[in-house]
């Protein structure tokens, strides 16, 4: 890599973590994905016990989970991971869609049932329909995440001369904005299509069971004050306080 | 070739709450039936991993997979028809069980209004009270005579209730008595109170003690656990065919549920159904069912469409009016109002499906319709059936649907905001109703039904007056910020609404104007019942399991009697049918 790219590529990761409010000093070693996504950041640093969380097994070793299985290169990745942030961004209530490992939920999702499309009707003839009669796209949910950040990432080349991750927060909105009201266009779906998927798939990893890799240590849930999986309220379920409960997980029926 | 198997005297379509039910009654009748189920077999030991939205709720685990079979829909006749690609408006199940395994469990008798919505309404306010596009009718049957068949619904179920001085009139108790009220529940039942309304705790199929029904099965006593909408019971607490019907029909030994059995069409020979030929999912093998009587159980949408598939029954026609099979499909229509509480918190996360207090004083006739121009009304409900995450993001409008405010409001409101919701009535009107889809097709090469549906004017009338009665008690119950729904200007085929579909088979006492009798018996097809919500003449402002259940019972009498006097129709009709 020649260094002029290499230091473009360094303050591309800068700005990425600076905007997904992970920027907490010099990065360590590790693959690139390690060192932006999963937030291998400095011992001292503030975010090292959320990040422990993901990045490391109930033993105390590496998650595996945090690989990929979907998108292919690394920036991609970056760029849905900045646009899942935008969505459910970090603030005072807590984390936010990387933290709480959206991206990784995301990319497995595709990779199955869901990208798949498995459980839609998919048989043509298609035709755009009025806003009434729902999706009508030919592609399957993969291709249109493939779809919606090549054109997020050509939106951002075109309007601000630069990669999506490395936009300001109010810049990267704007290309959301454009996707959500459709002043984008995308081969083969409505960009509000994409956009609603993206926003869905979101808040299902900020807010399903961890099992599926998002929900980090049951943050989401906790931030809404939901107890997960609980086996009765019998007890509780005529106080007239709000009863409020460490959350279980799926985990908790198993093992 | 399909594999013609031994002749049995019964089989039903589907088996879930209407099949279940007619197999439990005529396997204890002594007689043999078959049950042909699409899906795969299921119990309470397959819901343990149940506590698990992304699984059950997003990706519908327990409802029908789209994939193979779903349907076209359009707002008006001038539009093409598009598939519904994806589940969203309302949930069909799929499996032993059908959606009475996700069901609610609130559970209701139909208004006897209901019953005679047309002699009624003429009656007290004359005959042009609606226009002659609205296609309401009466039942073919009075609330007198579903009585006893209600009670042997709720008695099987072990439906947990009160008496309800607004509701439809009842000889006996409920065989459980009422859930546990809550605070959220006592917010509204007092705020109604205050209004002179008359609140009841809502009746429930999910049970507040544990029970034995009159067939010897037992259903649990409820948990509150927050997982029961779209949901199955890992307790065996929510009524459900598979904890009650089906085992009573399995312990006759008389009853042969087959799995994985999708059924693509009703014999027809000599003016009769003679059984059904159907695919195993699994094998792909082909048979035919030779049967006595051929029920069909499934969901009101595959009832029609098995209809039309097989060309029983003359299809509707909204060109002219004439026809029966497709015609009346009705939804529900729901008024409502959202309440944000800034200084209170409620414990929305638990509650069980029909965890709910109610009142009818707006529903069916009970308020006078002199000064309106629209009839019926609806239920008007709060419900603690357990509020979940994923799906679950209440903001005040006016705040983005992403972001960092979308995050902020959508946790400081997620347990600080109520809905007061009716269940309203939806009247049928010639432009609303299904037939088979020109283009499209399912996995099996046949035609999916097509829906035509929006709303009309009596459902805006009746959402707006309802809506101000929601807001009203809203503001009672001390809401910050109160916010009534809205009516899209179409219906909506995306945003989950309810799975209170009904209609296309309607029962009457006419041939010329119905599909069935009122043992829901065909009238072009004597040894053929279509069973189900797609009987219904309108949908009520309730939800209809109740009266389905009711149906289902009063339909397996009618198959006794045609079995014991050997065939014939069991109801004379007012006039002739045009192909008998």
């Amino acid at each position: 890599m020649a260094d002029e790219e290499k230091h473009k590529t360094d303050e591309s990761r800068r700005q990425f973590l600076k905007n997904s409010g992970y920027f907490a000093g010099g990065l360590v070693g590790g693959g690139i994905l390690g060192s932006v996504i999963g937030w291998q950041v400095d011992e001292d640093t503030q975010n090292q016990t959320q990040g422990e969380q993901t990045d490391q097994g109930n033993q105390g070793g590496p998650n595996f989970n945090r690989a990929l299985k979907f998108f292919k290169n690394q920036e991609e990745f970056q760029r849905l991971s900045a646009a899942t942030e935008r969505i459910f961004p970090e603030d005072d209530n807590g984390p936010g869609a990387i933290k709480l490992g959206v991206p990784y939920f995301i990319d497995h999702e595709l990779a199955g049932e869901y990208g798949n499309n498995d459980r839609l009707y998919m048989n043509g003839p298609f035709h755009e329909g009025t806003p009434y009669q729902g999706f009508q796209s030919r592609l399957k949910r993969k291709q249109i995440f493939k779809e919606g950040l090549r054109v997020m990432e050509q939106e951002a080349q075109n309007s601000h001369d630069d990669s999506f991750v490395n936009l300001d927060q109010e810049q990267q909105d704007e290309i959301l904005t454009k996707f959500q009201n459709d002043e984008v266009k995308l081969r083969g779906v409505k960009a509000s299509d994409f956009f609603g998927m993206l926003r869905e798939s979101t808040l299902a990893g900020a807010f399903a069971d961890p099992l599926y890799g998002g929900n980090t240590n049951m943050e989401g849930w906790r931030m809404k004050e939901f107890p997960g999986s609980q086996m009765s309220y019998m007890d509780e379920i005529g106080s007239e306080e709000f009863v409020e409960m460490e959350p279980r997980a799926l985990y908790d029926h198993l093992h | 070739m399909a594999t013609r198997l031994e002749k049995t005297d019964v089989v039903t379509v589907g088996v879930g709450w209407t099949g279940g039910i007619i197999a439990a009654e005529l396997t204890k009748a002594g007689y043999n039936v078959v049950g042909l189920e699409r899906g795969e077999d299921r119990s309470t030991k397959d819901f343990q991993m149940i506590h698990d939205e992304y699984r059950y709720d997003i990706h519908h685990d327990l409802m029908q997979d789209v994939s193979k079979e779903t349907i076209t829909f359009r707002n008006n006749r001038d539009e093409r028809a598009l598939p519904m690609r994806r589940l969203g408006s309302f949930l069909p199940g799929s499996g032993v069980g059908g959606a009475g395994v996700h069901w609610n469990g609130q559970t209701w008798r139909f208004l006897p209004y209901d019953l005679q919505i047309k002699s009624m309404t003429d009656e007290k306010y004359g005959s042009g009270k609606l226009g002659d596009e609205y296609t309401y009718q009466d039942w073919g049957i009075s609330y007198e005579e579903l009585e006893p068949y209600f009670y042997q619904f709720e008695l099987v179920a072990g439906i947990s209730g009160e008496d309800n001085p607004k509701g439809a009139p009842r000889s006996n108790e409920y065989p459980t008595p009422p859930m546990k009220s809550t605070p959220i529940l006592d917010k509204f039942k007092n705020a109604t109170s205050n209004m002179g309304l008359n609140p009841i705790q809502m009746p429930s199929a999910n049970l507040s003690e544990n029970y034995e029904n009159p067939d010897g099965q037992t259903i649990a006593q409820c948990q509150y656990c927050g997982f029961c909408e779209r949901f199955g019971c890992e307790y065996g607490a929510k009524s459900s065919p598979n904890v009650t019907v089906i085992p009573t029909a399995q312990q006759t030994g008389k009853f042969d549920m087959k799995t994985h059995s999708e059924v693509v069409e009703v014999i027809q020979e000599g003016g009769k159904a003679t059984g059904v030929r159907f695919v195993d999912t699994v094998s792909g093998e082909e048979f035919i069912q030779p049967a006595d009587v051929v029920v069909l159980t499934s969901y009101v949408l595959n009832n029609t469409r098995l209809l039309l598939q097989s060309n029983i029954g003359q299809p509707y026609n909204p060109e002219n009016g004439q026809g029966v099979v497709g015609k009346n499909y009705c939804y529900q229509i729901l008024p409502g109002a959202a309440g944000f509480f800034e200084d209170q918190k409620f414990n929305t996360y638990m509650g069980a499906g029909s965890l709910g207090a109610t009142v009818d004083d707006y529903n069916g006739d009970n308020f006078d319709h002199s000064d309106l121009d629209f009839i019926h009304g609806g239920s008007i409900s709060i419900t603690q059936t357990g509020r979940r995450p994923i799906g679950s993001n209440l903001t005040p409008s006016g705040t983005p649907s992403w972001g960092p405010e979308f995050k902020k409001q959508s946790l400081n409101y997620h347990n600080r905001t109520l809905s007061v919701v009716a269940q309203g009535a939806s009247i049928p009107h010639r432009e609303n109703f299904m037939d088979l889809d020109p283009t499209y097709k399912d996995f099996y090469g046949n035609s999916l039904l097509r829906l035509t549906y929006d709303f009309t004017e009596q459902d805006r009338k009746l959402h707006q007056h309802i809506t101000e009665v929601c807001g009203e008690i809203m503001k009672e119950m001390g809401a910050d910020i109160i916010e009534k729904n809205q009516m899209d200007d179409h219906y909506d085929i995306v945003p989950y609404q309810t799975t209170h579909n009904t209609g296309g088979v309607i029962m009457g006492a006419d041939a010329e104007t119905s599909a069935v009798n009122n043992y829901l018996q065909m009238w072009d097809s004597e040894s053929l019942f279509v069973v189900g919500a797609s009987a219904f003449v309108h949908n009520g402002g309730y939800n209809p399991t109740g009266t389905v259940g009711a149906l289902a019972y009063r339909a397996a009498e009618g198959i006794q009697q045609y079995l014991e006097q050997g065939g014939g129709q069991l109801v004379k009709s007012k006039s002739k049918s045009k192909l008998t």
